[in-house]
Order: structure tokens, then sequence, then C-alpha cells
């Protein structure tokens, strides 16, 4: 029910929208919860287990009860607080947990079984039989029990991540947050004011006082006013802090809204990252619950809650409201509701000794011991020093006190102190490096001591900063001194709730207790109070001092769990912003990438990068016809393939030689210029890390190849070497992969083929096998290589990437006339595997030199990285696994990567395994299978016979030992 | 986690690629308990400890970061170059 002439609404701005179907009206500047409460709609949603109708309880984001589900199809969101969603037209809201609807809820039976639901009901349940715990027995209480759902379509990413830098962060837009802000930024720091709601004001929102003499409202828009003036602060409202981190960093969830988040491709949220060297906690304090029989009717409100409603929207949540407190609160909210003309049924104050001057039918010394009514709330039951009475109500404001918001505070471990004169506990000092509590979160409670003690923390974050702190004097407000008289629960017939949340009452903490899980943190896991979307922000406190009083122990001793972020309920959507498709796997593309694609060939991942698969050509239907066709080609005429993706590093230096000595396991310092040599690279403990070649361009130049997995991790590992182990060499190295492009020209014709093309014809004096050097084509410089992947006479040729496109055309287009053409990946490696040459696939991280046949090439006469590894015993011994080739000799021709080898006649079970298949494919070359693998003591066994067992793809094929190279041999034909 | 990169000034932990701990490479060509110890054996601290991280979004500088593992404090970043790690 709407009250004339009080809230922040706009009135004029009717706003429509839809619950369960049916639609309401609101105004601009309502919540859906304050909108519903307008409407009359008590309940809004069914409780967790119990399905238990409920109601708006809190007009916060540490709503337990009033969670709904927001729009439609894939942007369906579940488990939004209907307290926290900003009413705008058009907005579509159901309830929770209920079927077939909020009214009539099946499962409402579990109600009726209560008593046989308690703590820990599940795991003495559902224990027999064993197997049907996870087939039967879940899925069903999954379904009974539960929150909103995803749609289970992909939703459209509509979020950003953000950083952001300051020098004072205050946390929280309350009167000692404004307060704070503007001695911080006064002093000339650079300020975040950062506000979870959608304007600043805190408290004083919620409630109706004067600040220096101006309605508390008006003196709020001033302050804010000035700080958005000035160009030190950004204000960030709709903006919940959510963790705080090491080295000042602090999460912050960003909300858009509606209207904003509406606009093509604006995001509807962002996750901020803000580092601060200073933060101010102004998280202000929530009021908590009292535990007392059927405390969970829809129409049962916390009191700020209610005189939020009253002040801020224009609602009176009920009729005739009962006010029940312990504190002062319950007395402020009584007048509250009668200034905007709400009939109070009684104000219950659980102090006798309390007085009360407001024209009210006052308790005092008593306590509300039950409620009752269907559907929501309709009378209350006072255990008073005279009796029981009862009093017809449609609303009870509750409050047990306030609890100071100090997780933020404890986000790094620490334990927040109890106070017992506050009956509540308070921040640790100094548990967050550079963060400081003020204001209610600090315990300080009045306005007058939020706003003192926020100009003093603002202060203090100045001065700490080396800032000269401006005079300011702390306004007039109220000064109440904050007087409670602890009351956590209330005996008599019924179920008390604590966490209505997860529907945790007294009696599962006794349970817990008695059943022998006394500290609070096994109280938790086992009630599960605490660990619902509010996180126990309603019930932590209230759960460990009923929990410390049947163990007998005090509050203190008892203490809190742990405290972790996130604050509010983070979507992971936010958090990974930016993540999904390319932003996780950003493509890398050769220059060569439009031409592979206008020839039709697939392209394969290689990392970040793709590369083509092979060139199919008019009737080739399978992908073997191309590849053996472009085999074919390289082995008679002349093949190109774009091999820009291998790491290019350049080093440079009068070090340049000596370095590369001590990363590769043979010499490069006596490579002569224009000659390329072929390294290998190990780790420090001795088994290989990548192999390539390295060409000597001048005296002091070089340019190392990697493979295109291992660029990255090489690149890496170089400047460690020379950062961290040799920082006295002269040298410097870059990686220069992106800026060449570079094309294999592989073939028996490959010469003839450049030769069309270079400014000056090569032969092979000037341009030997493992030659390379400067040439002109086209009338740009570039580099000539040659060397060979393939065992062909063959090249690579490398210009600026910019000429890329242009010369892998060119090479194409040379190579066609002469019956050659561009090849792709499956070609290469076939044509690398009748050569024995290696890759990742063989060196792939747990291999030695000495596996793969090159012990040879580790120098005696000099030290390298990994050498002295590489000299145990273990790695050098005659029966690890060493690198064979294989070949089918069986009726069955089939050999797969990834086999494992077995003795002839041996079982193939892993106590027999010998070895395993790394690479396979048909050599059209040979026109049978061949592979490559690694076999116990294969290098004495040639010429043996084998199994290779796949049991997963159930294949078993009897092969030959063979030597690695199995075409070739004798390398002629890489001579040219 | 922020580093004070000696280069590039205070940067946020995702720039930086963590290695391990930084010790002193053995001078030794041939393998001995010193280089067990070197790549093996480690002392994983409740305290204060020494690892080498590199600035891999940034300048590339790889660095010698002493930090309280307890308290996650970082005490010093300093250039391996200068440090001889």
């Amino acid at each position: 029910m709407r009250i004339e002439g009080k809230g922040l609404i706009d009135r004029t701005r009717p706003v429509s929208f839809h619950f369960d179907g049916h639609r309401y009206q609101g105004f601009q500047g309502d919540t859906l919860a304050s909108a519903l409460l307008a409407n009359g709609l008590r309940m809004i949603a069914r409780s967790f287990k119990y399905h238990r109708p409920r109601g708006v309880m809190t007009d916060s984001s540490a709503e337990p009860n009033a969670l709904v589900t927001v729009g439609r199809g894939a942007a369906q969101e579940p488990n939004l607080r209907a307290t926290t969603i900003e009413l705008q037209e058009g907005l579509w809201a159901c309830s929770q947990n209920r079927w077939p609807t909020l009214g009539l809820d099946v499962l409402a039976v579990n109600d009726l079984f209560a008593r046989f639901l308690g703590a820990g009901f599940y795991y003495k349940t559902f224990m027999w039989p064993r197997a049907f715990w996870e087939r039967v027995y879940e899925p069903l209480i999954r379904r009974a029990a539960g929150l909103g759902a995803l749609s289970g379509a992909s939703a459209e990413d509509r979020h950003e991540r953000a950083f952001a830098h300051c020098d004072v962060l205050v946390i929280g837009g309350g009167p000692a947050g404004l307060m704070a802000a503007r001695a911080a930024a006064e002093a000339g720091a650079d300020v975040i004011l950062a506000e979870e709601d959608t304007r600043l004001g805190g408290r004083i929102l919620a409630e109706c006082g004067e600040i220096d003499g101006l309605a508390a409202l008006q003196w709020v828009e001033e302050i804010a006013g000035q700080l958005a003036g000035m160009p030190n602060v950004r204000i960030m409202t709709r903006t919940a802090v959510t963790g705080a981190y090491d080295g000042g960093t602090y999460g912050a969830l960003e909300r858009m809204a509606p209207d904003v988040a509406d606009r093509p491709h604006a995001p509807k949220g962002c996750f901020w990252r803000i580092v601060a060297r200073r933060a101010v906690l102004a998280s202000g304090a929530l009021e908590r619950p009292v535990a007392f029989p059927d405390n969970d009717r829809p129409g049962v409100m916390m009191a700020g809650a209610v005189r939020a409603y009253v002040n801020r929207w224009g609602v009176a949540p009920g009729r005739a409201t009962v006010v029940f407190g312990n504190n002062d609160s319950a007395h402020r909210a009584v007048a509250d509701l009668q200034e905007a003309g709400v009939h109070v049924a009684a104000l219950v104050d659980a102090r006798s000794y309390a007085t009360c001057d407001l024209d009210v039918p006052f308790y005092p010394g008593a306590q509300v011991c039950g409620t009752s009514g269907r559907r929501g709330l309709e009378s209350v039951a006072l255990a008073t020093p005279r009796g029981v009475e009862r009093i017809a109500a449609d609303c009870l404001a509750v409050s047990g006190g306030w609890n100071p918001s100090v997780h933020l505070a404890c986000h790094m471990g620490a334990r927040p102190v109890w106070d017992p004169v506050l009956q509540a506990f308070l921040p640790p000092e100094g548990a967050v490096p550079g963060l400081c509590a003020a204001g209610a979160a600090a315990g300080r409670f009045s306005t007058r001591a939020c706003l003192e003690s926020g100009l003093a923390e603002g202060r203090r974050a100045a001065r700490d900063l080396g800032l000269s702190t401006p005079d300011l004097t702390v306004p007039m407000a109220e000064d109440h001194v904050y007087d409670i008289l602890p009351l956590w629960r209330v005996e008599g017939r019924g179920r008390a709730w604590l966490d209505f949340a997860n529907d945790v009452t007294v009696k599962d903490v006794e349970l817990a207790a008695r059943e022998s899980f006394r500290s609070v943190e096994h109280m938790k896991r086992y009630t599960t109070q605490g660990m619902a979307p509010d996180q126990g922000k309603n019930s932590n406190v209230g759960a460990l001092a009923v929990l410390a009083e049947t163990t007998g122990q005090g509050i203190a001793e008892t203490g809190t769990t742990t405290f972790r972020p996130p604050y509010v309920p983070v979507p992971i959507a936010a958090l990974g912003a930016g993540g999904k498709g390319k932003g996780f796997a950003p493509e890398r593309l050769t220059t060569s990438h439009a031409e592979s694609l206008a020839r039709g060939a697939p392209m394969i991942e290689a990392g970040l990068w793709y590369r083509p698969s092979y060139f199919p050509k008019t009737g080739e239907h399978h992908w073997r016809q191309s590849c053996d066709r472009e085999v074919v080609m390289v082995r008679e005429a002349v093949g190109i393939c774009d091999v820009s993706t291998l790491g290019k590093i350049d080093l440079q230096g009068p070090d340049a030689a000596r370095f590369l000595d001590f990363v590769y396991t043979t010499r490069f310092s006596t490579l002569k210029v224009g000659r390329v040599r072929y390294g290998l690279m190990l780790r420090e403990d001795g088994h290989v890390m990548d192999d390539g070649t390295c060409a000597r361009l001048a005296e002091h130049h070089y340019l190392m190849t990697t493979t295109t997995a291992a660029a990255g991790q090489v690149m890496r590992h170089l400047e460690f070497v020379h950062q961290g182990l040799r920082p006295e060499w002269d040298l410097r190295m870059v990686s220069v992969t992106e800026q060449w492009a570079q094309f294999a020209v592989a073939g028996p014709r490959s010469r003839d083929l450049l030769n069309g093309l270079l400014e000056v014809p090569i032969d092979d004096a000037g341009m030997p096998y493992m030659g390379c050097g400067a040439v002109r084509l086209g009338g740009v410089a570039a580099r000539l290589f040659r060397i060979s992947f393939s065992g062909e006479h063959a090249y690579e040729i490398a210009v600026p990437a910019r000429y890329g496109a242009a010369l892998f055309a060119s090479l194409v287009k040379a190579a066609e006339t002469m019956g050659g053409g561009p090849y792709g990946m499956e070609a290469l490696n076939v044509l690398r595997i009748e050569k024995g040459f290696i890759t990742h696939a063989e060196i792939h991280g747990r291999v030695t030199a000495f596996d793969i046949g090159m012990q040879g090439m580790m120098s005696t006469k000099k030290d390298f990285i990994g050498k002295a590894a590489a000299s145990r015993p273990g790695l050098l011994a005659v029966d690890r696994e060493q690198l064979v080739g294989l070949r089918p000799v069986g009726a069955i021709k089939e050999l797969l990567a990834g086999a494992h080898l077995f003795g002839e006649d041996a079982e193939a079970i892993s106590v027999n395994d010998q070895g395993y298949v790394t690479s396979a494919c048909y050599s059209p070359t040979l026109g049978h299978v061949i592979g490559l693998g690694f076999l116990r003591r294969g290098r004495a066994r040639l010429g043996e016979q084998v199994r290779a067992v796949d049991h997963l793809r159930g294949s078993e094929t009897l092969c030959e030992v063979t030597e690695i190279v199995q075409h070739d041999r004798e390398g002629g034909r890489v001579r040219g | 986690m922020r580093l004070d990169c000696p280069i590039c000034g205070e940067r946020d932990r995702r720039e930086f690629y963590y290695q391990g701990a930084a010790l002193r490479r053995p001078a030794a060509e041939v393998w001995g308990p010193d280089w067990d110890d070197y790549i093996h054996n480690r002392e994983n601290p409740a305290g204060v400890t020494r690892d080498l991280w590199q600035h891999e979004q940034g300048c590339g500088a790889w660095l010698v970061v002493t930090r309280n593992t307890v308290t996650h404090e970082v005490l010093d970043v300093t250039l391996a170059a200068e440090m001889g790690a």
C-alpha cells in the first residue's frame, strides 16, 4: 500500500512489470520488492527446503527470502534478490522453487514432515543402498530443494572487466563514506567512492533525520554534488566491493542501470579490479533478526527495512504493524511509521527497563513468542510479564541489533573481534593492509558518530599518503547511545528460524551441537547454515550465539566462520568477461591465410595459429588423396609451404655466439657466417626442450628458429639464461616471428623455381646445403636458407611480413607451372616421418638426447644448459625407451599414434609395456604405412617384431622395428 | 597481488610469469648433490621466500621477488640480472 507524499520514487513515471505472469504497476525508483509490497503481495517465494511461504524481509543485498528469476529464454537469470532489482518497464520476474504455482506448491508437504528433515537428515537417511545416492536420491533431493534454474541456453556475453586505480577507495556512500571521501578528496587524494545502492546516502535514505540543520537527504544531495564536481573524485554507484585482496587490490561488481544495459552493445555489468593505496571501509551494518517461533511468515520483516519501505519507497508493508526489538531501533521504527500515518499495534521491547514516550501500546520486558497466519502474518503472540497476549497484525518489524559489515576487513584471513557492549563483531585492526573501518562498520552507530569517524578515517588515509588534510568540522546530527539487551532466541512451541535462506532453525543448531558438531565451522557444514546465496549475512551471528548458548562457550570463544569473497554473488559471466571465443583463444593468422582459404584448404589449429591441412583439388574427396598427391609432388617436383609459424628469434651482440654455445648442446661459435646448423636445446633437468636451426647472418648476428609450439617457452628460457645466469654477456635478443613471412620451397625443382624469381640466380656453390644468405626478389630484400624438413633439395625464403601474401602467391604460381603447388600440414608430416625428423610428438618433455639417438650432439668440451643433469646414469641407460622406426608387417596395416608396444607373444598389459607409437602415416613414397615410436632398447632391436596395441580404439598391428629414417637413408636427395 | 617491476613500476600479478625458487646455478658440469638441490629439492617455507618471476606481459625482465608466504607481503623486487640468481 502506498503512502501519499512519501518516498524517493517518481510518481509521475509509472512503470509496469510482470510477476508470475500477472501485470502490476510501480514507479520509477522502486525496486521489485518495494513495488510488490506496494501492490499488496506478501508471499513472494517458497523456502529452500520446507517450501514455506516467504516474503520480503530486508531492503538490501542481504535478502534471504525474496529470490526471483528475471528475464526469459537465454537471458533468464535466477536467484536475483527482489530487493536489489531496479524496476523497469516490462520487467519479467517469476517466483522460484514452487510447482505448479507459488500459491499451490505440491512440495509444501515437506513442511509437514519437517520433524524428520532436520540437520544431517540426508546423510543419515539415504545411506543404503550405496549405489542409490548418485542415481536416485541426489537427483530427487536436488529437484525437491533448491533455487531457480538457468535456461540451459548459451547467454550472450554482456559483461566487461576493467581495472581502476586510486589513492583512496571509500567503500560505502552513507554518512561515514561521504565524509571520508570528502576529507580525502579535499586533501587532494584521487578518490573512488563505491556504493552498492543506486544512489548515495546509505541508511539516510531509509530514515528521516537532520544533519547540520538540513533534512539529512538534502545534506546528502549537497555533499554528493560537491564530490561529483571534484575532478579527483569518481563516484561509482551500483558498485558493490566484493573482495579485498593482496596489494591493495579490491574486486567490485558494477551493475549498469537497466536503461543503460538495454542500449545496443552496452554491458550488463562490469567486474572491476580497483587498486587503492588506502581504503576506508564504510560498509555500514546489517540489522539482525531474532529467532522466535514461526518468525518466517510473510509480513515478518526487519525493522530497518520497514522504515526504508516507508521512507524511501512510500510503501506501508502492513495495515497494522507490531514492532519488536531489544534496542532503540525499534522505537525509531515506531516513530517513523506513526509519522507516516501507518498504524502501529504494539511496541514490544525485550528490555524491561526501557521507557517509551511514543503514543503506542508499549510492552517493556516482553518478547514475541509466536506468530500465526496461513500465507502471511495474521497475529502475533507476546510473552509479557503478565502472560501471553495475542495481537492482530499483518506486519511484524523486528530488530535484534546491528551487525557491522566487517566482511572485507576479514577477507585476508583475520577474524572479527567480539564487543560485549555492542553485542557485535567489529573489524580487526590492520588485517587488510591500508584498510580502516569507519561508521557503523566500525560499530559507530549514531549518525553523528558515523560522520565523525568517516571524517577521521578519510583524513587518516590522506595523511598516510603524505597529504595535508583540510579543516573540516563534524556536522551536527543525532547522536544516540546504542543500548542493547542480548536476545538471540525466544523459547516456545514451533520452529524458530536462524537461516531463512537455507531453512536452518534453532533446533538444527542444537542438534548439531548434540551430535558433536560443536565447532562453528562444523556446525555450519552440518546444518548448511550460512551456505545459501546470502552467505549467512542475516544468520551467522545469531546461529553462533545459539551454538554458544548450547555448548556453554561464550560468543567470543565460539567465534565466526571464515569470511571469504565475494561479499555479494558475482556472475561467472562478469568474472570471466571477455574470456569466450577469441577472447579465450586469439587467432594468429599467417600471411598466406586468405590464399589458403581461397584454395579450399581446411585449417588446423597449431597453438593459436591456423595452418592449412591440405589443398584439395577437384575430384579429391578424402584428405588422404590430397595429402598423398602433395607428398609425391614434393618428392618429384616442388611444393610450397608456409612455415612462418615457427618461432624466429634474432640474437645480436659480441657474446651471442658463446650464448648459443651455452643454450644448445652443440657449438655455434664455430659456425661460419652464411651457414645454418641444426641445434638441440635441453632443459636444465637434462631432457629435450626444443630443436631447430640457427643461422649465422653476421659475425655477431644469429637467427634462431624454434618449433611453432615451443616458441614462447624458448624465448622465455633464453631471456632467463641471459638475465638470470649470464647477465654479464653482451647480447640482445628479440622475437621476430611476426615480422618475417617464411616459406619452404621443397623438391627437386626448388632451385629452378627460385631462380625464376630471384634477381641474382643461385647455384650449389654459392648456396650449398645448410647455407644461408641475403637475396633479392621483386625489388625486396629477402633471406634464403637452404634447409630441409622434407629430405628433399629445399630452401626456406623469408621476406618482411607485409610481402608474405604476394610472395606466397607468386611461389605457388611458379610451382604450378612446374608440376608443383602448395602443400599443407598433412603432407609436411608425412614427409618428415619418412625422413625420421622429430617434432613435439617425439620430444614431448620426457625424452633425452640419448633417447632420440642424439647423444653424440652433447658436447663434452663445453658447459651447456642441461649438461650435468643429462649425464645422470639413469638418463643414459641402455634399457631406456629409444626412438625407432616402425613398419606393419602382418595382415593389419593400420598403425595408430598412441598405441603401445608389446613383445610378439606378451600379453598386452601394462607390466609388459615396451614403449609407444608417437607418429604414424601412410607413406606414398614407400607405398606402405610407417611410424615412429619409442621402444625399450629399441636401437638394439632393429628387425625384431613387436605388436602395436591400442586398447582404446581396438587396434592391434604386428610391426617390424626399423631405422628411424625410412626414406633416402644416405641423404643424397637433400644435397640435390 | 601486485609486483613492483624495477623497470615498469607496480603491476598486477597477471602480467607476470612465475618460475619458482631463485637459486644459484651450480658451476660443476657433472651431476652432484648441489645439482639435485638446484633442480629438485625445495624448502617450501612458511615465511620469507625468494622466487623468480618474469614480467612477461611487460618488459620481459626476469625478477627475483622476495616475499612472505604467510603475510603475502612483497618485501623486495630486484632484476635477476643485477642479482646473479
